[in-house]
């Protein structure tokens, strides 16, 4: 760590991270849409097809920036989507193989070009996919009496025109993304919000290409937008969590490409490469820890949920011995014996639920206190209840009414225990022992 | 009585799986020498002097590996087609970059030649095997499809991936350069020991896929009877998963490990085209994968500066638009002509 800190250097990371933080951000604002509408991977496609636009354009313009390289870019870009949805259509050929035959396509023929072109331009194929984000300080340009690396100019335009797209259309694109029926009987056009995101994924992709490498980009695209629909639900919210990860996972990232090489006796490591890592990270961070369906969060939940039933299974087990022989004290391994669960897994319960105040723990064994014995009484009356109305109003065969009812008894409340006790009109359960008073 | 009918009917029919195979193994060879001897204009647009010759050895090795590598990767693209798991090759490509690069480093380290094949190959299959089973964990997340477990196991491994190659080419002991040539492929400088290694996966994946034929068959078409039968989809899926993961590691010296996708996604949407049966269907795509690749080695050992990856897959592009028009049961062509009802041919 104290590494990191001699290392970093503002102006020259400072503005890395910026990059990257813009290129995240205006991904991830498009990318929740490709991710919805099940066309994640057309930001690959896309990042894979440009290539004969940008050797296209630098064949005709002889530089690597300017407008024709954005131009041509984007014509495939939206070319590709266009074919992918032709071949699906006319042929009926599943959507991803349509768009594997297109993209590949595509990139072999923007590999054909740039082998045919390398004696005229310097284009390295590999810079396109590792990205150079760690020169975006190097270019600089002047903006407002400013010096910023053109980069980050290009990638803020870029960020602001997806912002806009996606607050101003908001409406449109989330009806042609969850109900595309509606938005026909509404008279959105479906068509045009399609090609015009399509075309600003090609912008975004090529902007970042040549900055921050097309896999970037591509992780962008989908692994925020995916973290982000763990975690949260309305679609505005998603949208913004989404921007949120891939902005801390652009900063992870770089904090990682610097950190974590020398642990291993390295320099320092791809930027843009980490990113991606770092994002896949937060990806499966929220997948563990994500508040509705996280992995860890649910099992953390079961969990709790099996301690609480277990714990009521114990101070029910001391109510009933209560009430047929007045001995005070039960050690654990009687009670884990009788209720056939492990006596380290009842200890966990009882130690849980400590807080409560139902039982008391001496040296001789535990005991309920009052307030244990009213808790433990309502658990039982819910029982035999249950029981006795399981065989008054469903028949159901005696031997099987235990097992049902130790499973009702833990999700029975007053009200419904009321509404059992109007139920039935015995006053004993089916086994002949009586159902406690409330 | 019935397995044993069963048993046989397995037995003959991967033995004719294989013997197709071996045909197709044994026939280019004599017929490449010929082809030169016959064909001078072959070598006219050569600039260096240097003869375009088929008898030549390099460039017969070469033919032949490719085209065992698009008849294996034809044949296995079709389940992965049917299995709507088209590209499944391209996540699973991108996978094993981290594991070539890991190895590499790894190998270095402990001082061994980190650039050896064996090596190499077995770093690709652990991450591409590493990544199916996480593509098959996000799948089962809530709200996330197919389509994204793909699109993060792409872009996550292959940026690891990125940063391990660039931590390979700081290490002293490894020369790392050349490794990148995984991404884009160098068919031409493909050696007999690669064609040998291609030839007998080719005969593997023609095996198996001939041993569980009416098993994926009822996987592709109907799942729920499959498992009603009693056939774990698990690992009937993990089948046709492993089945993609060979040929994409096998592939990937070949044609590099975008462009391998090209190889197991064409065909079968081509060859889809012109049957409705799936053992034609297999065939067919077998059969145009190894056309488009010797086609495409032979285009680019014809003229020096096509380079063999890109022209195997313009090939297979060239074939599969001559299928989307003229394919007999669903071209575009012959669809508003026939009486074949579109509805009948969906249900397949």
């Amino acid at each position: 760590m104290m590494r990191l800190f001699s290392e970093w250097y503002w102006p020259l990371d400072g503005w890395i991270v910026l990059a990257g933080i813009l290129c995240a951000v205006s991904a991830s604002l498009i990318g929740n849409f490709l991710v919805l509408r099940r066309m994640s991977l057309l930001g690959d496609a896309i990042s894979h097809a440009i290539l004969p636009g940008l050797a296209i354009a630098f064949l005709w313009s002889a530089s690597r920036s300017g407008w024709p390289v954005f131009v041509a870019a984007v014509a495939v870009g939206i070319l590709t989507a266009f074919l992918s949805q032709l071949i699906h259509r006319q042929g009926r050929v599943d959507e991803g193989a349509a768009m594997g035959v297109v993209f590949t396509t595509l990139f072999a023929a923007g590999l054909l070009l740039i082998n045919h072109s390398a004696k005229y331009v310097d284009l390295d194929p590999s810079c396109v996919l590792y990205g150079a984000i760690e020169f975006t300080p190097l270019d600089q340009v002047q903006f407002l009496e400013l010096s910023i690396p053109r980069v980050v100019l290009v990638l803020s335009a870029v960020a602001v025109v997806n912002l806009l797209f996606v607050t101003l259309l908001f409406k449109e694109l989330q009806i042609t993304t969850f109900a595309p029926e509606l938005a026909k009987t509404m008279g959105i056009p479906g068509g045009l919000i399609h090609y015009s995101l399509m075309a600003l994924v090609a912008v975004t992709a090529v902007a970042a290409f040549e900055s921050v490498g097309s896999i970037l980009v591509v992780a962008m695209f989908i692994v925020p937008p995916a973290a982000a629909l763990l975690i949260t639900d309305r679609l505005s919210r998603v949208i913004f969590v989404s921007t949120l990860i891939g902005a801390a996972g652009a900063t992870l990232g770089h904090v990682m490409a610097i950190a974590v090489p020398p642990w291993f006796g390295f320099r320092s490591a791809s930027t843009a490469g980490m990113m991606a890592v770092a994002v896949g990270f937060l990806f499966l961070g929220a997948c563990l820890l994500g508040p509705r369906h996280g992995l860890l969060v649910n099992a953390y939940r079961f969990g709790i949920n099996r301690l609480e039933i277990a714990f009521e299974d114990i101070i029910a087990f001391l109510y009933r011995r209560g009430e047929r022989a007045p001995q005070q004290y039960y050690r654990m391994i009687e009670i884990s014996e009788q209720l056939k669960q492990s006596a380290w897994f009842l200890r966990l319960a009882l130690w849980v639920n400590r807080r409560k105040g139902l039982v008391q723990s001496f040296s001789e064994g535990l005991k309920l206190t009052p307030l244990g014995t009213q808790r433990a009484q309502e658990v039982v009356r819910s029982h035999r209840l249950w029981e006795t109305y399981l065989a008054e109003e469903l028949s159901m065969p005696t031997e099987r009414l235990h097992d049902a009812a130790e499973d009702l008894e833990h999700f029975t409340d007053k009200e419904l225990r009321t509404k059992l006790g109007e139920a039935v009109s015995a006053q004993e359960d089916p086994h002949g022992t009586p159902i406690p008073p409330e | 009585m019935e397995s044993v009918k069963s048993a046989v009917r397995i037995f003959f029919r991967g033995l004719g799986l294989c013997g197709l195979l071996l045909a197709t193994l044994v026939t280019p060879t004599p017929g490449l020498g010929q082809v030169t001897d016959d064909s001078p204009h072959f070598g006219a647009s050569f600039e260096d002097g240097q003869r375009f010759s088929l008898a030549d050895y390099n460039t017969q090795i070469v033919v032949f590996g490719a085209g065992l590598l698009g008849f294996a990767a034809g044949l296995v693209g079709c389940f992965a087609l049917l299995r709507r798991q088209a590209l499944v090759g391209d996540a699973l490509s991108h996978a094993t970059l981290p594991g070539i690069a890991g190895a590499f480093i790894l190998v270095s380290f402990f001082g061994g030649n980190g650039k050896g094949i064996g090596w190499l190959l077995l770093g690709a299959t652990i991450t591409g095997v590493f990544g199916t089973l996480v593509m098959i964990g996000i799948q089962r997340l809530p709200r996330l499809k197919p389509d994204t477990s793909l699109g993060i196991v792409l872009s996550v491994f292959f940026g690891a991936g990125i940063v391990l190659i660039t931590l390979a080419q700081q290490m002293e002991s490894g020369h790392a350069a050349g490794l990148e040539s995984f991404i884009y492929g160098k068919a031409a400088s493909m050696l007999r020991s690669d064609a040998q290694l291609i030839a007998i996966t080719a005969l593997g994946v023609s095996l198996l896929v001939g041993l569980f034929f009416k098993e994926l068959k009822l996987l592709c078409f109907d799942e729920g009877f499959a498992v009603a039968r009693g056939y774990s989809r698990f690992w009937l899926d993990g089948l046709v998963m492993g089945l993609v993961t060979i040929v994409t590691v096998i592939g990937l010296q070949a044609v590099g490990l975008i462009l391998i996708i090209a190889l197991l996604v064409t065909p079968a949407a081509a060859a889809r085209f012109w049957t409705n049966s799936l053992g034609w269907m297999c065939l067919i795509s077998a059969t145009f994968g190894a056309a488009a690749s010797v086609g495409g080695a032979l285009l680019s050992a014809w003229a020096t500066d096509l380079p063999s990856g890109a022209m195997i897959v313009l090939m297979c592009s060239g074939i599969f638009v001559l299928s989307l028009l003229f394919g007999p049961t669903k071209g575009i062509i012959f669809k508003s002509t026939s009486l074949y009802h579109p509805a009948v041919s969906e249900t397949q």
